[in-house]
């Protein structure tokens, strides 16, 4: 397990290192080259220069790559050109990245909590209403787009009935301490309830467009997984044993059909990522969704980077989280 | 009185887009308190499905069961499942055929025994642990308190089916059914679980229902032996009449095609023509016929019945083997 665990630590650097070298030849091969990336195409001859001589940009590419590296591990790249100007990008990642935390966490929890009980039920009761309710519900998921839904679920819950907040992460009259960014926590800390339940309604509408993808992927495959392990002798053993309903359902079926589900779960994160691009536009929700789409309007590669190499670290760290858990969950990882 | 009365029980697979398969027809027999009873025939005459249909874990959907199945005193085919789970792993339990699947690969062997245990003799987890270690050691299971904390795929084909005995026998049921319980194992092996399915049930007093395709089992095992030929029985007999005098030719096929210690060396089996898939419907006459040797016209016509033919001893054929014989010997 420790082994195992070491191993997959190392495709982490791999992953991380391979990325890095990635970035820096991205932003060597932009059009004007990195200077322009950073100053914009109106800069000044000399502020130019200068950018260069500062950059090292005069020196070879292994040693600006080596550059490059050591100011990343400080979390130095550069300052904000256009998501939030003078800024330095390290600090509006941090700033915004509680937000899209918040939101695709709940996302996913609602994910999970739906798609994974109606998955077995509709598994147990195949072809009933149940079964073709939720296919259908889950097809509709997959086919109608993230934005789409998160402008329907809008329109519908805050604009036409109001019963919903529309937009941002909690409302501006509420007296709110904020520690850590994360507002449901930060009111749960301080035991502003009222802060913690305001920011948690403004999470709903976004979280539920979110999910819908992510919902669609878990549920069907819960209930294909199901479906095949109530057929295994296992079952039928467990069966033969008398072991009531509630035993035979979780220890034996839900156990082994969790498997391929839990991996799946680590690979939304992807999806969860490119839903939250979307739907924090949507719904105004100042994260890291909505500073990777404004940075690449405003071509703000300081920003950029940062929000892609944490992505792709954030990807491959809770891919590896997935596997430790199934690893637990399968002893034949564990012991072989 | 018998302990297990099957009677008339038949199991019909009824799918829409599918013809219906009749795979148990008509089935009775009697299982007594401690004894052994085999059903013997090929794959697909209905054995699994008539041992499933007894412990109620046929499918639900698209299967069609009727007939009777009493275990001391009470009807089992009416059991509600939630009835049924009372029933099982207590008063009758089931060995399968292949141990590797049939053992859950992320349960810990002795959590799957002492599941069972903890279910049915109301122990508490820490009892009905040492408990299964205890029948680990029994099944000869060696360092059961290791075993316990192990998973299947770290155990040896032999040791699974020890494991799932053990299993099957935790509560001392009265019933035990064995489904091919050594098909998958290897030779060595088999004999070994053999037995030790026969000390366990001299041990414990348990009825074993054998079911098996393998007439050498059998010989080694049975009071009395059911052969089946497409869902129906053909013969019934105790063992020993069985084998010294086969009546079915269907038996006496089987029998030939069984390797035998005194047989002459390099002398060639003589396995039943044909497969199950020349069949006729058993509406149609006989369903043995068209593999038959001994077939005459009639067998083609009308489906003989099962008719006792001495005291014990049934028989379901037009023509049995040494009727000629017999008849000579009157003449
Ligand atoms: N669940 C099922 N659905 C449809 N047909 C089945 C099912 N289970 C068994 N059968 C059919 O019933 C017949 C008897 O099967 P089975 O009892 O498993 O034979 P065996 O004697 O080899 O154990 C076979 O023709 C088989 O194809
Ligand atoms: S009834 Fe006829 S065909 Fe069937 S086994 Fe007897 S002799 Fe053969
Ligand atoms: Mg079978």
């Amino acid at each position: 397990m420790l082994r195992y665990t070491v191993r997959r630590l190392g495709q982490l650097l791999i992953v991380t290192v391979v990325l890095s070298v990635l970035l820096f030849g991205w932003l060597r091969a932009l059009p004007g080259g990195p200077v322009s990336a950073l100053l914009g195409e109106r800069a000044t001859e000399e502020s130019r220069a200068r950018l260069v001589q500062q950059l090292g940009l005069d020196q070879p590419l292994y040693v600006q790559y080596w550059k490059f590296v050591q100011r990343a591990i400080t979390g130095d790249f550069g300052v904000s050109t256009g998501v939030q100007p003078g800024t330095p990008a390290m600090e509006v990642f941090l700033q915004r990245m509680p937000a899209t935390l918040e939101l695709s966490v709940l996302a996913l929890l609602l994910a999970v909590a739906v798609g994974i009980p109606l998955g077995y039920f509709a598994a147990r009761r195949q072809g009933g209403w149940l079964d073709n309710l939720s296919i259908t519900w889950s097809l509709i998921g997959v086919a109608v787009p993230v934005f789409f839904l998160a402008f329907l679920l809008k329109y519908v819950f805050a604009i036409e009935f109001g019963v919903l907040p529309a937009s941002g992460r909690q409302a501006a009259g509420i007296d709110a301490t904020h520690a850590t960014g994360f507002f449901v926590l930060d009111g749960l800390l301080t035991t502003e309830w009222d802060a913690a339940w305001n920011a948690l309604v403004h999470l709903l509408l976004p979280a539920v467009a979110l999910s819908t993808i992510p919902f669609a992927v878990i549920f069907r495959l819960t209930r294909a997984s199901v479906l095949d392990v109530v057929e295994e002798d296992y079952v039928r053993t467990a069966r033969s044993k008398g072991l009531g309903a509630m035993v035979v359902r979780g220890r034996h079926i839900l156990r082994n059909a969790m498997l391929p589900v839990v991996t799946t779960i680590g690979l939304q994160t992807g999806a969860l990522l490119s839903g939250a691009v979307l739907t924090e536009q949507v719904f105004n929700i100042p994260g890291i969704g909505q500073a990777l789409s404004l940075g690449f309007q405003r071509q703000d590669y300081a920003v950029l980077q940062v929000v892609i190499l944490a992505t792709a670290m954030v990807y491959v760290l809770v891919n590896l989280l997935v596997d430790l858990a199934y690893a637990a969950i399968d002893p034949r990882l564990r012991t072989r | 009185m018998a302990l297990l009365e099957v009677r008339d029980l038949s199991v019909r697979f009824v799918r829409k887009s599918e013809p219906t398969v009749s795979a148990v027809d008509g089935v009775s027999f009697d299982v007594h308190p401690g004894s052994t009873v085999g059903l013997v025939g090929e794959s697909g005459c209905g054995k699994s499905v008539t041992s499933l249909a007894i412990m109620g874990l046929l499918p639900g959907r698209g299967t069609e069961v009727s007939g009777s199945v009493n275990l001391e005193g009470s009807e089992l085919l009416r059991l509600s499942q939630r009835e049924f789970d009372r029933r099982r792993g207590k008063d009758l339990g089931m060995v399968f055929q292949d141990p590797l699947t049939s053992l859950n690969p992320v349960v810990p062997i002795g959590l799957q025994v002492s599941e069972v245990i903890e279910r049915h003799r109301g122990l508490s987890r820490r009892d009905a642990s040492r408990e299964a270690a205890r029948l680990l050691d029994r099944v000869g299971i060696p360092d059961p308190d290791r075993r316990l904390k192990e998973y299947s795929h770290q155990l040896s084909g032999g040791m699974r089916q020890r494991a799932l005995i053990a299993m099957a026998l935790a509560c001392e049921p009265r019933l035990l059914i064995a489904d091919e319980p050594t098909t998958a194992l290897d030779v060595t092996i088999q004999a070994q679980i053999l037995t030790l399915l026969k000390e366990l049930v001299a041990e414990t007093g348990t009825a074993l229902i054998m079911i098996t395709h393998d007439l050498g089992v059998v010989a080694g095992m049975c009071d009395e032996v059911n052969v089946l030929y497409a869902g129906r029985i053909v013969e019934r007999a105790q063992r020993h009449e069985l084998f010294s005098r086969p009546r079915h030719p269907y038996t006496a096929g089987l029998m030939a095609s069984v390797p035998r210690l005194d047989s002459p060396r390099g002398q060639r089996l003589a396995p039943i023509e044909g497969s199950v898939a020349d069949n006729i419907p058993w509406e149609g006459g006989c369903a043995f016929s068209p593999r038959c040797g001994n077939a005459l016209a009639v067998c083609g016509e009308r489906a003989p019945e099962l008719e006792t033919i001495e005291q014990g001893r049934l028989l379901r054929c037009h023509n049995p083997i040494g009727a000629a014989e017999l008849e000579r010997a009157h003449d």
